[in-house]
């Protein structure tokens, strides 16, 4: 691992009209490391996660991924699943990876299989995916942020309306993709999943960072 | 550039694939089309001889309708589960996706044209005196560029209050010289009075114009917010 | 040029007055059309400024899409509110002066139509202005403006090729034109460029102040609810 940060934010401010989103977030991450991003409802952390995924360009401030600022030409190297399923909900999980594999250029059905496989789910299922219950759900949207291989993983949301069971097991999925080398962001609300999983705990509120812990307690105020 | 026309083809066999699968689109849409002609035949009755002349415009309209009702569809299917972030945050290009959509919807309203057709032919008694041939040309150019501008005003009017009437509100005004073409055109080969080569040309060089326009700017429009 | 705007609006005024008194006394009177005719001296200038101010719309955005200026997006929204404004008056001049020189309120005249067409597109490019949420606007709005430039002389050519085929009466009279009047109308002409200048300038100053407010608001918003970091 460089001592370059995978991911710097310099004074990131989004403004949606008068309502200020992000007030000036200035933190970097380090590559090969989890980090659980925490705050109440309207902190910003998904508006964050969006910034980095590139589907906001920020009002103010800078943001580098993987070296540059140019977040199209990195994009490949990036997953990105949020809390609705990204998935057309009339095809079945293995249809719809295979096309958004094409997307990144995959043309090969045995990986899609093998990153369903890795979630704990069956390619086969013909089932379309607006049939799943919502642990397969996120499990399915996952995969589909797997895809690609990505170095850098935003995850929102993944454990929300998931069963507990199905919610360890995708913590403990995490963690072995983070020792495989991905630098993982993750937006929660369930810190405690991440206990003992992530590297670090970011603590967001009113659209700014303020504080960062190594661990966290569940008599923290979240 | 494999690369693009690969990403085209299968987000146009998805896009085939998932309208096959939810036949209420389709089914609505044909039926809607028939009440259009079915409406129009009530408005406009008149005799064989007047009907050739006014019958290149009232299909045309009729199409228009039926079109600006498909277009609205288009780009619903990406809003559901936010699927259109899927496709923003791959290195997948904006223009693939606009072609991808523009084809399919292209095949979607040509369907519903060859539905209308020959229920105009049967209402109107309509027969063409000058080349027919020329008929299935204006209908493809015409086609191409009420579906192009279309797709690319449905993209923009996402991101808009009254998402579905500012489709027409911004696609009409744009479209005239090309509805001006079709609709003399059709006139013109029904009637057989004069040559629609003219509107033919006018109409080709309108949907090369629109099309090259549309494609460059749909990364602005995708990538916007 | 703060000096420059007082004396435009001096110079307006007083173009507009000449021409005003050219075109009711001092232009001859028509030999066909009678007094009617010299709305004639309304029409067509009000034409041509709104001509004007659509191409400064399409300079405007095509800057704003190159450089994302800001100050170019609120020249577009200005200079494409007095076009439309012009595009209405030729509008409804248009009519006026028909009816009683032809018995017909309408015809599909190249430049009416033109114009009318014209009038949709930039009224359908402000309501996407005012339709659309506010951070992806301007851009949206450029491609608009682009788009509906390259539409304008495919409807030119279409309208003119449909007035081939179906002749119609031309308001705006062709042919020669007494000297006399041409030269009012060149009055004219330029008092409405002025007076357009002068309207579209003021609207773009309303523009930056308006922004400039909203920005402040924002940032005291973005200031506000905790100290500094």
């Amino acid at each position: 691992m460089t001592d370059t940060p995978i991911i710097a934010v310099t004074d990131l401010v989004k403004q949606f009209g008068r309502f200020a989103a992000l007030r000036g977030v200035s933190a970097s991450f380090d590559a090969g490391r989890l980090y659980a991003i925490l705050g109440d409802n309207g902190a910003g952390k998904t508006t964050l996660l969006r910034a980095l995924a590139g589907l906001t360009p920020a009002t103010r401030g800078s943001l580098a991924m993987l070296g540059t600022t140019n977040l199209r030409e990195v994009c490949g190297q990036m997953g990105y699943m949020a809390h609705p399923s990204l998935l057309y909900d009339e095809m079945s999980g293995l249809e719809n990876l295979r096309y958004f594999a094409r997307l990144y250029g995959i043309r090969d059905d045995a990986r899609c299989e093998a990153v369903i496989r890795s979630v704990n789910l069956d390619p086969s299922l013909a089932r379309p995916v607006g049939q799943y219950s919502q642990g397969m759900r996120q499990r399915i949207s996952l995969a589909r942020a797997l895809l690609n291989d990505p170095k850098i993983l935003l995850l929102d949301e993944p454990f929300s309306n998931v069963d507990v069971r199905s919610a360890r097991e995708m913590a403990g999925l995490l963690a072995k993709l983070r020792d495989g080398g991905k630098t993982i962001l993750v937006v929660t609300h369930q810190a405690g999943l991440l206990r003992g999983v992530a590297d670090e705990f970011v603590w967001m509120e009113a659209g700014r960072i303020v504080k960062r812990t190594r661990d966290w307690e569940p008599t923290e105020a979240m | 550039m494999s690369r693009t026309a690969g990403v085209t083809r299968a987000t146009l066999v998805k896009d085939l694939r998932l309208e096959w699968r939810s036949k209420d689109a389709i089914n609505s849409m044909l039926f809607f089309a028939l009440l259009v002609v079915v409406i129009f035949s009530f408005s406009f009755d008149p005799t064989a001889e007047e009907s050739r002349r006014i019958a290149g415009g009232l299909v045309w309209v009729a199409f228009l309708f039926a079109a600006v009702v498909a277009l609205n569809q288009t780009w619903a299917r990406e809003l559901r589960n936010q699927v259109l972030d899927a496709y923003r945050v791959s290195p997948a290009p904006a223009h693939s996706l606009f072609l991808a959509k523009v084809v399919g919807n292209f095949i979607f309203v040509s369907v519903l044209e060859a539905l209308m057709t020959p229920l105009f032919v049967v209402f109107y008694n309509l027969r063409a005196i000058g080349p027919a041939y020329q008929l299935l040309v204006v209908a493809a150019l015409g086609t191409w560029a009420l579906v192009v501008n279309g797709t690319f005003f449905a993209a923009m009017s996402l991101r808009t209050r009254s998402r579905e009437i500012m489709l027409p509100l911004l696609l009409f005004p744009i479209t005239i010289p090309a509805l001006l073409a079709m609709v003399e055109a059709t006139s013109s080969i029904l009637t057989g009075e004069f040559s629609a080569k003219f509107w033919i040309v006018l109409l080709a060089v309108y949907d090369v114009v629109f099309t090259t326009g549309c494609v460059l700017f749909f990364e602005i429009v995708l990538h916007g917010e | 040029m703060k000096r420059v705007f007082p004396i435009l609006a001096i110079l307006t005024a007083g173009l507009l007055s000449y021409g005003l008194y050219g075109a009711l006394i001092q232009a001859p009177t028509e030999q066909t059309m009678g007094e009617v005719q010299r709305i004639f001296y309304y029409h067509v200038p009000s034409a041509w400024t709104a001509f004007c101010l659509f191409f400064v719309n399409l300079a405007a955005s095509i800057a704003y899409l190159v450089r994302r200026n800001p100050k170019a997006d609120a020249l577009a929204l200005a200079s494409a509110e007095v076009g439309v404004v012009f595009c209405t008056v030729v509008l409804v001049t248009g009519p006026i002066w028909a009816r009683p020189v032809w018995g017909i309120w309408w015809t599909w005249d190249l430049r009416l139509t033109l114009t009318l067409v014209l009038w949709l597109i930039y009224v359908s490019y402000l309501m996407l202005r005012r339709f659309s949420s506010s951070g992806q606007t301007p851009l949206m709005a450029a491609v608009l403006a682009v788009l509906g430039a390259l539409d304008v002389p495919l409807v030119y050519f279409s309208i003119w090729f449909f007035r081939t085929q179906h002749p119609q009466p031309v308001v705006g009279g062709g042919g020669s034109i007494d000297p006399r009047m041409l030269h009012v109308l060149l009055v004219n002409w330029l008092a409405f460029m002025c007076f357009g200048t002068l309207v579209c300038w003021s609207r773009y100053r309303l523009e930056m102040v308006r922004r400039q407010v909203e920005e402040t608001q924002a940032l005291e918003s973005l200031l506000a609810a905790g100290g500094s970091r």
